[in-house]
């Protein structure tokens, strides 16, 4: 099939970018999303022109390194899936896509497509994590946990940081990871000692970054290519609460 | 920073208030239409000028009026705040942007609904409250009531004024549709027991009270009520 | 020449790591504060090991070339974890993943390193466990294990299809912390370029800043490299698009030894190839093979869809040949006998180059046991289907909507097509028992070394040797280079080795841009690939071997002469890192191919033709290659065999049988 995309082009971060037309042909709907721009970028280096830089790496779907916002949505139209995993056959013959980079304050462009997403690494550094030094843990069958929790945990951990839920939020909002791995720890008994210092400064971590505020549009949610569900940002709210009305520690 | 100060800027913090406010304004809501639906019993307001005395003649309730008022205050200050940090957190816009595709399109306009329904606000309260508490309510019902219902009868003559309370009532509606399981999120109570529950009485209550109050301008204009 | 040492500690078998470990000299906490320890990459091996260093009290830098530490490969690892815990009751033991080891290894790995990986296998699963990696458990609590290719027991962890996400997600939360504390300096986005040595030993790097370009220095006292391994070689294949063999190659080109590369893992389960558009392949979890039955039609060039085949004429060729083993074959074997079926003219799909994953049966089974637990009598094979359906969507569901996505196909309707694919490679670095290579101070952890897996590697197992060497390996056996160490001040950067690594990254990175040639690095990485494929793929033969090395050089040469590399050096260039990475690869694949026709056997990954039973089965010959081939890079891209002979005395070395 033949498509005609526009692509935000962008040199740098300091430098001003605008969207450029492309035509390209002979587009089989087996090809990944991806495998549609490695053609195009072929085409361009041949052309003697500079090919489009864009964030991609595993091509599976869970290393959360592409990060296109096609057509008005994260990841394209298509539910559950990352970038890497749509296929051109949900497009038809003659179809205009727009492709542009996440747009937050806190995901700075780098150079066309690829965004600047360290801001999820500060917020992890800054209590995402259990304390507990290597050697220094107990048998793991010492703690049984309940599968339900376990479960749980689990579904909240198969964030990927892709950023999807920020580039798809009317506000930039990035509540929807946060809350993930905050939710994760506060449902394992593991996470219980650190739980009201974490979720204080991971917060406080999340606020520096300028990030927006969630209005509850659910539409991070609706976008997340793992399903993150909003339950979390509830979870984050009340030990938010709790950690900072109830408890006594402060951070 | 105090520790509540903290707590209070933060991201969630910030919007804790507007949830603990605008579940105030839920609340006020129903009382403000239980007492006003008085006059849907048609006896000429009687029932309902007796609302209305209860309400203005009894010290607790003026000093909830005063904090209401500094209720809606927080709720509009907070919000225009919090829209307008919103707004710088993305500095530039997308292209495209197919915001229906995962999101309700009253979930995001809260801005403007809230912007509608502040300036019916200012006609609604310059329409009533003035009256009653400052310029004085002019005539007296057959219990030697201040008839308010009067003052309500005479303002819903105006075509004008009539459009404009249904138009902004439909507002409140999508406002209420958007902000009552809103309000619950933020306060944390999201529970998969009771989330369908929070849901339907949320969709309930933003249909009851908008149609009820919408009802009241159209059945005094149409003559039903008098 | 460089003697090789692999310094595995006296003793017994059993007693060498715990005697190692209490005997290792130590570098008290004052002194770990002024050493500093460079680690490239972070992966499992990578995050595990800087987090557990920075714990201790080293200054820890990390390079990764990804935006973030937590986007290492490792984190596409699906099925699981193995761990001697022996949890299930079923017989496990330290010495039983030993063995599995060393036998799915087919007798190519050493003793002493494999049986300290099964050793500290069970501390790996407590420390995940304690950092909040959320491990599938039963009702009761308690942790669930599955069934892996090659092992009786069941001694693997998993956290559903999503494992080594999970395990890399808690290392990289360890990291993070230390980031947070100010004990690692992490630079993301960074590429590292060459290895810095003065007076012989590894002093720190250069890296290269992809996004500005600049080229930095770094010194360190010593120089892990945990940059995983060079399965991109093939092009095609399941690695992520940056999986580079870069950071070991410069290392080998700089004096370290790299063993044993011709052994590539290649994964039996993959999507099979769709188009010349592909750019790389996905792997559908060896779990999938606990539940699934692998078949070809019985008739030749049979085009009936595989619903329409009937029970009769279907060749489930594993169970047949393995009935001990069956579809739980490891991976080399089911691998070459789903080439040896396709070979054969029994392939499907419309290239043929594909056999069927099955389910049907077990979701019929699965079905009939859901019946009768909701007490439904009489049903029908529809309704057993049915739910059925339900079990295995619970459990393997984002696999099969991963197929269905990327086929366009319904697994739960038609069986899956599977082909294999390069997924994993044993060779690297060479390491002694400390996970030194040939350079003093300069180590290698993870996939990029050689040392465990021996000439194929197990299911569940390359994360275990990942996190093994990470957290409890390197960490004490570091000690032994460092403790003599102390007294070495950090170097400045402005020493002349610096400066000459530095100038030498920039002519070649200039070289790149000049050359102003009319392919893409793409045109050649896909060129390479089809020879590596080809001829050194899952099955070799002397003559493909000699061809392969002559067309890899005049690839090489040609890819100097004409590449095309567009834009600068001094900005955000990918076009520019993967030449410099396809540079490295048509380097490797010339040694891969030496290598490969050096070794007259076949065993495990390594299969050459010439070298089989009358069964078909690979042909060891223990006699003259019971060893490790270590090579030596020479100027010019010329490479010296080193031999390190392999003893087994712990373990009885066999024909490998699955039957």
């Amino acid at each position: 099939m033949n498509l005609t995309l526009k692509v935000w082009r962008q040199k740098n971060s300091k430098s001003a970018g605008k969207l450029v037309d492309y035509q390209v042909s002979d587009i089989s709907p087996d090809m990944s999303f991806l495998e549609m721009f490695d053609v195009l970028n072929e085409q361009l280096i041949n052309k003697g022109e500079e090919p489009i830089v864009f964030d991609h790496d595993c091509r599976e779907g869970i290393c959360g390194m592409c990060s296109m916002f096609i057509n008005g949505r994260p990841h394209g139209p298509k539910q559950g899936i990352t970038t890497c995993q749509l296929h051109m056959r949900s497009f038809k013959d003659g179809d205009t896509i727009v492709v542009e980079p996440w747009r937050a304050a806190a995901f700075p462009v780098i150079k066309d497509l690829a965004t600047d997403r360290s801001s999820f690494d500060r917020i992890i550094a800054s209590g995402g994590f259990i304390s507990v030094n290597t050697g220094n843990a107990q048998d793991a069958n010492a703690l049984p946990i309940p599968k339900r929790q376990a479960d749980a945990a689990f579904e909240a951990a198969a964030c990927i940081a892709c950023g999807a839920c920020v580039a798809t939020c009317k506000n930039a909002s990035a509540m929807l990871f946060v809350s993930a791995k905050i939710s994760q720890l506060a449902l394992l008994p593991q996470g219980q000692p650190e739980r009201y210092r974490r979720v204080q400064s991971m917060v406080a971590q999340m606020d520096a970054e300028g990030f927006g505020n969630c209005t509850n549009t659910r539409a991070c949610e609706a976008e997340c290519p793992k399903g993150i569900s909003l339950e979390n940002i509830a979870r984050m709210n009340r030990d938010y609460y709790a950690a900072k009305f109830a408890s006594e520690e402060e951070v | 920073m105090s520790s509540f100060g903290k707590a209070f800027s933060s991201s969630i913090g910030k919007k804790l208030v507007v949830g603990i406010t605008g579940l105030f304004l839920i609340l006020f809501l129903i009382v403000h239409c239980f007492i006003n639906s008085l006059i849907f019993l048609n006896d000429g307001g009687e029932t309902f000028n007796l609302g209305a005395e209860f309400m203005a003649g009894n010290w607790p309730i003026r000093a909830g009026e005063i904090v209401l008022f500094l209720g809606l205050i927080i709720h509009i200050v907070q919000t225009a705040r919090l829209t307008y940090e919103n707004r710088k957190a993305r500095p530039v816009k997308y292209a495209a942007y197919n915001g229906s595709a995962n999101s309700k399109w009253y979930s995001r306009s809260m801005g403007l609904l809230g912007t509608l329904l502040l300036i019916f606000l200012i006609v609604h309260l310059a329409n009533f409250w003035v009256v009653s508490r400052f310029t004085g309510i002019p005539t007296h019902d057959v219990n030697n009531r201040e008839n308010l219902f009067a003052v309500m009868v005479e303002t819903f003559q105006n075509p004008w004024i009539v459009l404009l309370y249904v138009l902004s009532m439909v507002s409140l509606c999508y406002h209420l549709l958007h902000g009552f399981a809103s309000a619950f999120q933020t306060m944390g109570w999201n529970h998969k027991k009771y989330a369908k529950l929070i849901i339907s009485v949320g969709i309930w209550y933003s249909i009851i009270i908008s149609v009820l109050f919408a009802a009241m301008p159209i059945a005094i204009y149409t003559g039903l009520i008098n | 020449m460089a003697e090789i040492n692999s310094n595995i500690p006296e003793g017994e078998l059993t007693e060498k790591w715990t005697k190692f470990r209490s005997s290792v000299a130590l570098v008290n906490p004052a002194n770990k504060r002024s050493i500093e320890v460079i680690v490239v990459g972070s992966g499992l091996a990578g995050a595990s090991a800087a987090a557990t260093l920075a714990e201790m009290g080293y200054k820890v830098k990390c390079f990764c070339f990804q935006d973030s530490p937590r986007r290492a490969h490792s984190i596409a690892a699906q099925g699981g974890i193995n761990a001697a815990k022996n949890y299930q009751n079923d017989g496990d033991s330290t010495y039983r993943l030993f063995y599995d080891t060393i036998k799915g290894g087919d007798y190519r790995a050493r003793e002493a390193n494999v049986y300290r990986l099964a050793e500290v296998s069970a501390n790996i699963i407590d420390q995940c466990v304690a950092q909040g990696v959320p491990l599938a458990r039963e009702y009761g609590g308690l942790l669930d294990n599955r069934s892996f290719g090659g092992t009786q027991v069941q001694r693997t962890f998993y956290a559903a299809g999503q494992t080594g996400q999970q395990l890399l997600l808690g290392a990289y939360s360890a990291l993070e912390r230390q980031i947070g504390m100010g004990k690692v300096d992490m630079y993301t986005r960074h590429e590292m370029l060459e290895v810095v040595k003065i007076d012989g030993k590894a002093r720190g790097i250069i890296a290269r800043n992809l996004i500005t370009g600049e080229l930095e220095r770094h010194f360190g006292h010593a120089v892990l490299i945990a940059s995983g391994g060079y399965g991109n070689v093939f092009y095609l294949s399941t690695n992520a698009m940056g999986s580079n063999v870069t950071a070991a190659w410069k290392a080998h080109r700089q004096g370290a030894f790299f063993a044993n590369p011709c052994f590539t893992q290649i994964h039996p389960t993959c999507i099979p190839v769709s188009g010349d558009h592909q750019s790389k392949l996905t792997l559908m979890s060896e779990s999938l093979r606990n539940d699934g039955r692998i078949w070809v039609p019985k008739k030749k060039d049979d085009n009936r869809k595989a619903t329409d085949i009937p029970e009769d004429e279907r060749d489930y060729y594993l169970e047949r040949r393995y009935p001990a083993f069956g579809n739980l074959v490891p991976r080399d074997v089911a691998s070459r006998a789903a080439k040896e079926r396709c070979d054969a003219g029994y392939g499907v799909g419309a290239s043929k180059l594909a056999v069927y994953l099955d389910f049907a049966a077990n979701t019929e089974r699965y079905g009939r046991i859901e019946a009768t637990k909701q007490g439904i009598h009489n049903a029908d094979k529809a309704t057993f289907m049915r739910l059925g359906r339900e079990v295995v969507k619970e459990k393997y569901g984002n696999l099969f909507d991963m197929y269905a996505q990327i086929t366009g196909e319904d697994p739960y309707e038609t069986p899956m097509r599977i082909y294999p694919a390069v997924h994993y490679t044993m060779g690297g670095l060479w390491v002694d028992y400390n996970l030194m290579t040939t350079v003093p101070g300069l180590y290698a952890l993870g996939e990029a070394n050689f040392s465990d897996h021996g000439a194929n590697r197990l299911g569940a197992s390359a994360l275990m040797q990942g996190l093994a060497d990470g957290y409890f390996v390197i960490p004490y056996t570091i000690g032994a280079y460092l403790s003599k160490d102390i007294s070495t001040k950090a170097i400045p950067t402005d020493h002349p080795a610096f400066i000459e690594a530095e100038k030498n990254v920039k002519e070649t990175l200039e070289r790149f841009v000049n050359i102003k040639g009319s392919k893409s690095v793409d045109h050649f990485h896909k060129a390479l690939g089809k020879i590596m494929w080809d001829k050194c793929g899952m099955a070799r033969n002397e003559q493909g071997l000699k061809e392969a090395i002559v067309e890899i050089r005049a690839l090489r040469d040609e890819f100097w002469r004409d590449v095309r590399v567009p834009g600068s050096l001094d900005e955000y260039n990918p076009e520019l890192e993967k030449a410099g990475r396809v540079a490295d690869f048509l380097e490797l694949g010339e040694l891969m191919c030496i290598d490969a026709l050096n070794r007259q056997e076949s065993c495990g990954g390594h299969f050459r033709e010439e070298y089989q039973t009358e069964e078909g089965e690979a042909l060891r010959d223990d006699e003259n290659y019971a060893y490790a081939a270590a090579w030596e890079y020479l100027e010019g891209v010329h490479f010296n065999l080193h031999k390190e002979d392999l003893k087994f005395e712990n373990i009885k070395v066999a024909q490998r049988s699955y039957k």
